[in-house]
Parts: structure tokens; sequence; C-alpha cells
């Protein structure tokens, strides 16, 4: 094991001991514990800028379970490097902010620091391995961390809603995921993505493409919030603030799209790549910023506004996968819009982490989150309103903040697809960049109604909870500050990230486009020239301005008023479907009757069996050496069948007794005649217990009763007896017939054969009981003891209470 | 069970001549299990059905006085004998329940087989005893 | 003989199976023991009949009957016998409880 396993695993280990100290250490917040942690990691974590940026990659193997070829291999390249700074550095900044957040002795601290830590070590696994398996594992484990992060509050039912529906689709999408994982092993022999890499054309060419894609596109939609299954998103706003601001902005939803930038060097170059995720990406970033406007929520808007970001980061990276398609030439089309996700990464998971924290700040000082109730906040909270219209701005696009950056180079990503004469986009290319400016104009609106509904206009108290609303504490503001300021420097100086992050992202996410030692030329300007792009953005403030000075008018649309999504019926009343599905599924096969159940039983049994007879011709019986039948077998066999036959025709309980002892007895007999002493004589014994026992029990049983069934039933029930009989008859002759013809050498030899010298006994059977298959008597002897336990909790423990009779 | 009226005086004769037969054959059929028919189980289940005569020929409070056992710590005492058996060979760093054997002349029975299979078996056969007995009993005794 | 023996056990597992259907737990008890009987048989036919004698060596006969389906059968039969006393006490109480060993009434019942 490495340092870097190390580092993967260390938010597990540290969170084992949390309980611990929250338990012991009652005076000193928890958090205070846990920040040590996801600081150290990224300091750690910093010094492998250097390793990246010069091009290298670390790769470090530790087997698991190698003869499946899974290994727990952390791999680290820019694109790892990336996302693991992300999940560390602002997952320190989260635990600083969540410690004022949540109350020391009200809150269960515990809990809530193991769920993020257990959730920050498997995200790190997430983007550290590069075993698919791993990463699958990893993948649910975050999974979990989010639902019980956002369930935290449990008691809430939303909470519970919110956690529930999370969990079932980020899970479907996972086992979808995995399935597409299991495709693409069977596809290339191999777990691990750098060797998927190198096998790309393998896959490409192969059948199973499009349903491996397909499924593994499935897991990243549903984590990374792609509409339709954005649903979950908004509602996992039950959770605690900092947990919104961690999970549900910067990292957690981030997953999908570091699947999809990781496996663009597997599946990009095909159409089909393209176009699936550029249309999910556009669609969801056209919906989320729709659905935004119309929320009243501030955690709704920033949640629906995550949607459409995350959307508008998926749609670049569904362009930039042409690059595969044209191997050679001029970079520079493709490589704008890749560059764009990268950067718009990193910029988004600065201005809404910063946004989130501020509304959490908002949301604890006033009790309220609905933009309804607030307004003119401004001069109460300059500081918490200055982080607000920093991070709005940077979302809106403007400048000179990052989002303007990030926004104009995605026009530019989006522009350029008219360019590339590939996949039909000379046909329909246009309409991506229209999708993406209509986007742009409603991400506007939205950031204009939160700034402006918020913090001016007038404040009411009255419409609050609380008594006194001020400024909230430095520690809180120490977080949202330092994102705003990261805000504004990325913004000021794009170059500080781009040869030492962006630029080893890129060449991660696009393996093998560049020969070795070149680097990828990232300039980010704020000033292009009077270029389309910039035009786009002056249509986008002008429209959105537009829009919000008539906002009185279009207040009272129904398009305004609700602001339920409307995917979210779909999920409730398939949600109620598949539970009042299977209830009635169950009802009309789970009758209660021991006859129907074991009709369906026997059924199945009898229809296997018979298919397998069909395929596989039956034994001939003609050509079997059987031995002779003596005269007097004839008799016993008569009296036998006879005996067995009239058993369910007896209407008298000592009858059905002393028959059924009767053939146990001739069962003995059996046993004699065909040489085998031993049963002989336990048979017997064991006929004679149990008629006592049959004895004393039908003592206290009542009179057996007439059974009165319908004809129908009566012919359902022969039919399956008789069919079962025959497929016995069959079966019987089969397994005898297979012995002779195909001339296996029995065990037995072995046992006749070392019965005296190995064991020293010379009844074989005997040997083999004790001895050859010791264990096998031993743990016979056990089920008979616990049978026996059985019986008598059965009959002497009573229960008290409504079982006591 | 039903209650028997105590003068059957016949079968209470029978019973204790045939008890000793039956269980003295019990006994053999466990010891020669190895080398003729008969082992633990049949032992065990001839023992049992030998006890169960002395049941139906007596009243319940009779037998229980004359054989105060308790059969369910039969049985614990027959898996910890099997069980244990096993373990032996364990300290000699044989697998588990591997059985020995060997020849031993003893002054009256000449030459005699020993083996640990025998204890193995005798814990089936207390296993076994103890299982059926308590089984019936119990039935037997609810009659509430 | 084989043959002959394959369509008894035949014989035996349709009767059990008729009956384990039926409504009454005596009856069901009653089919599971035929069942067991039915399983001894076909595992005691499997290797063939009558192929030699009983698998003690001191009969230095020149072959012997297959010894590993007696021990199977032996095992099970020790086995049946403890499944099949619990089935016996199982309807024993279930009548105790519930006044009825009748199937059909038991069902729906709060115990289910």
């Amino acid at each position: 094991m490495s340092l870097l396993h190390w580092a993967v695993l260390s938010p597990f280990l540290v969170a084992i001991l949390i309980p611990f100290l929250y338990k012991y250490m009652k005076r000193i917040h928890t958090g205070w514990f846990v920040l040590l942690l996801p600081f150290a990691l990224f300091i750690y974590f910093l010094t492998f800028l250097p390793v990246t940026s010069s091009g290298e990659t670390i790769l470090e193997v530790l087997p698991w379970v190698p003869s499946l070829g899974i290994n727990f291999s952390v791999y680290l390249d820019g694109l790892s490097l990336l996302f693991v700074l992300l999940i560390t550095g602002i997952g320190a900044l989260v635990v600083l902010y969540s410690i004022y957040y949540l109350a020391k002795g009200k809150e269960r601290l515990h809990n809530f620091y193991v769920y993020l830590l257990m959730f920050m070590g498997a995200m790190l696994g997430v983007v550290l391995s590069d075993n698919l398996i791993v990463v699958y594992v990893f993948w649910e484990v975050t999974s979990i961390a989010s639902s019980l992060l956002i369930s935290y509050w449990y008691s809430r039912e939303k909470s519970i809603y919110g956690a529930q529906k999370s969990m079932y689709i980020t899970v479907f999408g996972g086992l979808s995921m995995l399935g597409g994982f299991s495709l693409l092993y069977v596809i290339t022999g191999t777990f691990s993505i750098r060797e998927l890499v190198a096998n790309a054309d393998l896959i490409i060419t192969s059948g199973l493409f499009l349903p491996a894609m397909i499924l593994v596109l499935l897991g990243a939609f549903t984590k990374s919030a792609q509409f339709p299954f954005h649903i979950w998103l908004p509602d996992a706003m039950e959770a605690p603030t900092p947990v919104s601001a961690y999970l549900h902005s910067a990292t957690m939803v981030k997953a999908g799209i570091y699947l999809v930038a990781r496996l663009t060097g597997v599946f990009g170059g095909t159409p089909e790549w393209f176009w699936i995720i550029t249309i999910a990406g556009l669609t969801t970033l056209l919906w989320g910023s729709v659905s935004a406007v119309r929320q009243k929520d501030l955690k709704g808007i920033l949640a629906f506004s995550t949607v459409s970001q995350l959307g508008l980061i998926m749609s670049l990276l569904g362009v930039g996968s042409a690059a595969f398609y044209f191997q050679d030439g001029d970079n520079a089309l493709y490589k704008t819009a890749i560059l764009a996700a990268v950067f718009h990464l990193i910029n988004h998971a600065t201005f809404k982490g910063s946004l989130f924290m501020a509304v959490g700040i908002i949301d604890h000082e006033t009790g309220t989150r609905d933009i309804r109730k607030l307004g003119g906040l401004m001069t109460i909270m300059p500081v918490t309103a200055t982080i607000s219209l920093v991070g709005l701005a940077s979302m809106a696009g403007l400048p000179p903040f990052n989002g303007f950056l990030s926004k104009e180079l995605f026009f530019t990503g989006m522009l350029n697809v008219l360019d590339y004469g590939i996949f039909h986009l000379e046909t329909f290319g246009l309409i991506i960049p229209i999708v993406a400016w209509v986007a742009s104009v409603f991400t506007f609106l939205y950031c204009l109604i939160m700034f402006f509904r918020t913090f001016t206009g007038k404040f009411d108290i009255s419409k609050l909870k609380v008594k006194h609303v001020h400024e909230a504490p430095v520690g809180m503001l120490i977080s949202p500050v330092v994102l705003g300021l990261l805000v504004i420097i990325i913004g000021l100086f794009p170059g500080i990230l781009a040869y030492s992050i962006i630029a080893p992202a890129i060449s991660a996410i696009l393996p093998g486009i560049l020969a070795a030692g070149e680097q990828f030329d990232v300039h980010i300007y704020h000033w292009h020239g009077f270029q389309p792009e910039l035009w786009m953005t002056i249509g986008v403030i002008i429209l959105g301005v537009l829009l919000f000075l008539t906002f009185r008018k279009w207040e009272n649309s129904a398009f305004y008023r609700g602001e339920r999504d409307l995917f979210n019926y779909g999920y409730d009343y398939g949600y109620d479907g598949l539970i009042k599905g299977s209830q009635w599924l169950t009802r009309i096969q789970m009758t209660g009757r021991l006859r129907d159940y074991f009709i369906y039983m026997c059924a199945f049994i009898i229809l296997l069996m018979g298919y397998t007879m069909y395929r596989y011709n039956l034994p001939d019986i003609g050509s079997l050496d059987l031995s002779p039948i003596p005269p007097f077998m004839w008799l016993i066999f008569i009296v036998f069948i006879s005996s067995v036959v009239v058993i369910p025709f007896l209407q008298n309980r000592v009858a059905v007794i002393v028959v059924t002892g009767v053939t146990g007895f001739i069962v003995a007999l059996f046993f004699v005649i065909f040489r085998a002493p031993d049963l002989a004589l336990t048979q017997l014994l064991v006929e004679t217990v149990t008629v006592i026992l049959f004895m004393l029990v039908f003592y206290h049983l009542p009179k057996l009763q007439k059974e009165k069934t319908a004809i129908g039933i009566k012919l359902v029930k022969l039919l399956i007896a008789g069919g079962f009989g025959l497929m016995m008859t069959i079966i019987s002759l089969s397994a005898f017939s297979l012995g002779q013809e195909a001339n296996f050498p029995s065990i037995a030899e072995f046992f006749i054969e070392n019965s005296k010298e190995e064991a020293g006994g010379y009844n074989v059977v005997n040997v083999i009981l004790v001895d050859f298959r010791g264990l096998d008597t031993m743990l016979e002897a056990l089920v008979v003891a616990i049978a026996t336990l059985s019986v008598i909790s059965l009959i002497k423990l009573r229960f008290k209470g409504r079982e006591d009779v | 069970m039903k209650p028997i009226k105590p003068n059957d005086m016949m079968l209470q004769t029978l019973a204790r001549l045939i008890i000793l037969v039956v269980l003295s054959f019990s006994i053999y059929l466990l010891l020669a299990g190895h080398n003729n028919p008969g082992g633990g189980f049949i032992g065990g289940l001839m023992t049992s059905s030998a006890i169960l005569i002395l049941y139906v020929a007596f009243d319940m409070k009779t037998i229980k006085k004359a054989i105060p056992i308790d059969f369910v710590k039969i049985i614990g005492i027959g898996l910890l004998f099997a069980s244990l058996t096993g373990v032996v060979s364990m300290l000699f760093g044989y697998p588990y329940l591997k059985q020995f054997f060997d020849y031993f002349t003893i002054p009256i029975l000449g030459e005699v087989e020993l083996t640990t299979a025998l204890p193995f078996d005798l814990g089936v056969y207390f296993v076994v005893v103890g299982s059926a007995l308590t089984i019936i009993l119990t039935i037997a005794e609810d009659d509430k | 003989m084989e043959v002959l023996m394959a369509i008894m056990i035949g014989i035996i597992f349709m009767v059990s199976i008729y009956l384990m259907m039926s409504r009454n737990l005596l009856r069901v008890a009653v089919a599971t023991l035929l069942l067991s009987h039915g399983v001894h048989l076909l595992l005691l036919t499997m290797p063939g009949l009558q192929r030699g004698d009983a698998p003690i060596l001191s009969f230095a006969a020149d072959a012997y009957t297959d010894p590993l389906p007696h021990a199977l059968i032996l095992t099970a039969i020790v086995i049946s016998f403890a499944v099949t006393s619990l089935l016996l006490v199982m309807a024993y109480r279930t009548y105790k409880v519930h006044k009825t060993d009748d199937l059909e009434d038991l069902r729906g019942s709060a115990d289910e």
C-alpha cells in the first residue's frame, strides 16, 4: 500500500474515531478534529501539482481480487488531481463552515461528520481508482453517504422523501453502470480504465458498444442529475446547507461529469456518444435554468441552477468528444469545449459553493429561504450580500469574474460546432448554440431574481420567525469569503490555473491526442474583440434585464406560480405504482394455501425437467443391464403399491397411521432384500418410533374430515401428482442408465478398498459414516439435536400474552 | 400418553425381561458397528425403543424416578463427544475428525480393536437416544 | 427389477405429492414420510440392485453393493425422522393453538 492508498482510506479511518471524539471531547466542536484531515490532504495533494503539470502520471497497484482482474489501483493524473483538490479543498472549507452552522450540543454531530468523512473517502476513491469495479464500489458508497446526509434531520418527512428519492435514482444508475462495466469487461477482458482506453478501437467496433455505453451513461446521468433524472437534486436540498454546498453542487454531482470525462477516451469520437451527451447536457441546461426561475426557495433556485450548470459542463464534454474523430490536425476547434468544461467545473465549484454558503447564512440568521418573505438584507448583512453579488455575477456570466470567462468559452465551444462538419452537424448544428444562448438568458434572469428579491426591497421582520436579524459570525463567513475571493482571483488571473491544472486535465480527458512532450495551449482572455461570443453575452444581459423588469407582468402566470418539476409526478406515480403493483402481484399468488404454493413449485419442477427430457433423449430401457425379478418380489411390490395407493382414500386416523407404518416396514424389507442390513435395522427402528409418535399425536388431533374439493382442483392435483410421479420414474431410470452408460468408476471402490486398511473397519457403511465422512455425520447429529430443541421450544415454551392458549 | 392402569402385571413383568435383552443388544449393536451391521444410529434407536417400552408398560412417574436422567443433557453430551474426538486428532497435527485405530490384547477378551471412531459413534448414539426420547416424552407430557 | 422399482418410486411420489396438497395436517405429515421413503428407494436404485453382497468385508464376497448410497440413506433416514417428528409436533401445536388442523381454515391468521 502506498501513501496514496492511505490517503484514500484515511477519511474512513478518521470516521471510526469520530464517535469517540464526540463522546469524550464534548467541549470541543467535533468539526475541529475533522477539519484537520481535508486540510492535510489538500496540502498533500498540492505537492503532486508539479508532477501532473509536467505530464507525468502516478500508478500504484494494490491487488484486491487479482483473479478477477480487480485491483485497487490508484491512478493520479491531471483530471484526478483536479477533482481531488476540489474534494479536499472545498471539503476543508465546508467543514470549517459547518462548525458554525451546526450548533454544538444540539445536533448529532458524530453522525454528520461520520457520513461526511465517509463521503469524502468514497469520492477520493472514485476519482483516484483506475479499476472500474473499485470505482463502482466507491460510487455506491457516495450514493449511500449522500442519502444519509440528506436524511440527516431524519424526523422531517421531506428529508426522508428526498433521501429515498436520491437513493433510488442514483442506485438505479449505479447498478446500470455496473452492468455497463461488466459489458466492457466482456468486450476487452479488463477493468482497468487505462487498458480500456488503449483498447478503445475494440470497444467501438464491438456489437456491445451501444448497450455498454448507454448503461454507463445512465450511471453518470443519474449521478450528475441530468435530465430527466435531475428530479432528485432539488429534493436533496433538505440536507443541511454545508452538505448541499459540498455534495450537491461542488463534488458528488460532478462524479458523473468525471466519469464521462474519464471515459471520453474510450467512447469518444463516435456520433452516439457525441449526440447523447450533447443533447442530454443541453436539455438539462435549458430545463434547469427555466425551472430555476420558477423557484421561490433560495436553495431551490440554487438546486436547479446546479442542474443546469451540470448540463452545461456535460454538453461541453459531449461537444469536445469530437476530438477523437479528428485524430490529427488542428485541435483548436474541439479543444475549446473541453477547456471550457474543465474551467467551468472549477468556476462552478467556487461560485456555487460560496452561494450555497451565503444562502445557508441567510437561512441560519432569518429562519427562512423563501424569497417572498425576504428582502432588504443588503444593509443588515453587507458581507453576505457582497459574497452573493460576486457569486451571482459570476454565475450570470458578468465580467470580470471567472464565470464570465467560462461562459465566453462555452459560447465559443458551442459556436465551433458549426465548423465541425461531421455527425450531421451541418443540418442540426445551429440548434446547439441557440439552446445554449436561450438557457443563458434564463440563467441571467434567475441570478437577478435571486439577488434583488433577497437583498433589495423592503425588509419586513414580521414575515420572519426570528426577532433580530444580523450578520453571521466571522467564522461562518470565512469559507464563503475565501471562495468569493477565488472567484475574483481566477476571474482576474485565469493564467494561474491554465498550465498547472487545466492543461493536465485536458490531456487526461483526451489521452493520446497529443504527441509526447506536447502540451495543450490554454489561453483564457477577457477581451476577444467584437466576436459573436461578446454579442451573445450582450444579448443575454439585455434580454435578461428586460425580462426582470417585466417581472410584475408574468409574476402571476401559471408558469411562475407552480414550482414543482413535472417529472416529479412521473417519479411519484411510478413509485406508488411499483408498490401497488408488487402488492397486487403478491396478493394474487400468495393465497396462504399450502396447496397453491405446492402446485407452483411442482409445476415449475415438472416443466423444467420435462423440457430437459424433451431436449435430451430418454434412456433406452431395452439396452440396460437389469437385474432379474424373483417371483416373490411381485408379491411384495403388489402389497407395497396397494398400501401406498390406499392411503389417500382412508378416512380413519388409525388406519392411515397403520398403513403408513406398513409401508415403512416394507421399505425395511426392501433394504433387507437389496443387501443393506444397516439400513434395514435403522428403518425398522425408526418406523417403530415414528409410529409411536404418530399414535401420540393423533390422540390429540381431531378426526379426519372428508375433504370436499371442487372437481377442477382435484383434477389439477391429480395432474400435478401424476406428472411428478412420472417424472420421478424417468429420473430414476435416467440416473441408473447414466451410471451404466457413462461407466464412471464408482467412488464406492475407494471405500471398499480402503475401509480395512485406513479405518480398520469391516462394515463399510459404518466406516463411511464415522470415518470417511465423519463431519457429515456430526452435522447430521447436530440437525437432529436442533430438531429436538425446536420440538421442546414448540411445546414447553409458552409465550405470555396473545400467543398463550 | 394415556394414563395406564397399574395392574398390567403381564406387560410389566415381560417388559422387565425384554428391556434387559433389548438394552444389551443395543449396546452390542453400538460396539459391533464398525465391523458388523450396527453403529451409533441403530444402537441409539434400539436403546430409545427399549426405554419407550418401559414408559408404555409403567406410568410416567415411576420411570422418571427409576431413570432420573434429563435426556436433553444427553444430547449435549453426545454432541460434545462427537465434536471433541475430532479435536483430539487436531492436537496431533492431523485434520479435524481424523480417526485412528489399533489392535490391543486385553487379558480376558483377547485381541481387541480399539478405534477413535468408537467415542465418535458413542456421541452419535447419545444424540439419537436423547433426541428420540425427548421428542416423544415432550409430547406425551404435554397433556394440558 | 430396476424398472419395476422406478415405477414404484413414481407411484410413491405421486401419492405423496397428492397428499401434500390436501387440507389436513396429519395427511401432510404422512405425505412427508412417504416422500422420504421414495427418496430413499430412489437412492438405493440408482447404482443398480442386487449387484453383490452386503458391504461388510468379512463376508469375503466377490462383489459388494455400493456402500455410498447406504451411508447417504442412513443419514437421510435419521434426518427425515427428525423432520417428521418436528412436523408432527407442529401439527399438534397448531391444533392446540388454533383449534383446527384444516389448512384452509388456518389461512390468513395473524401469525401467517
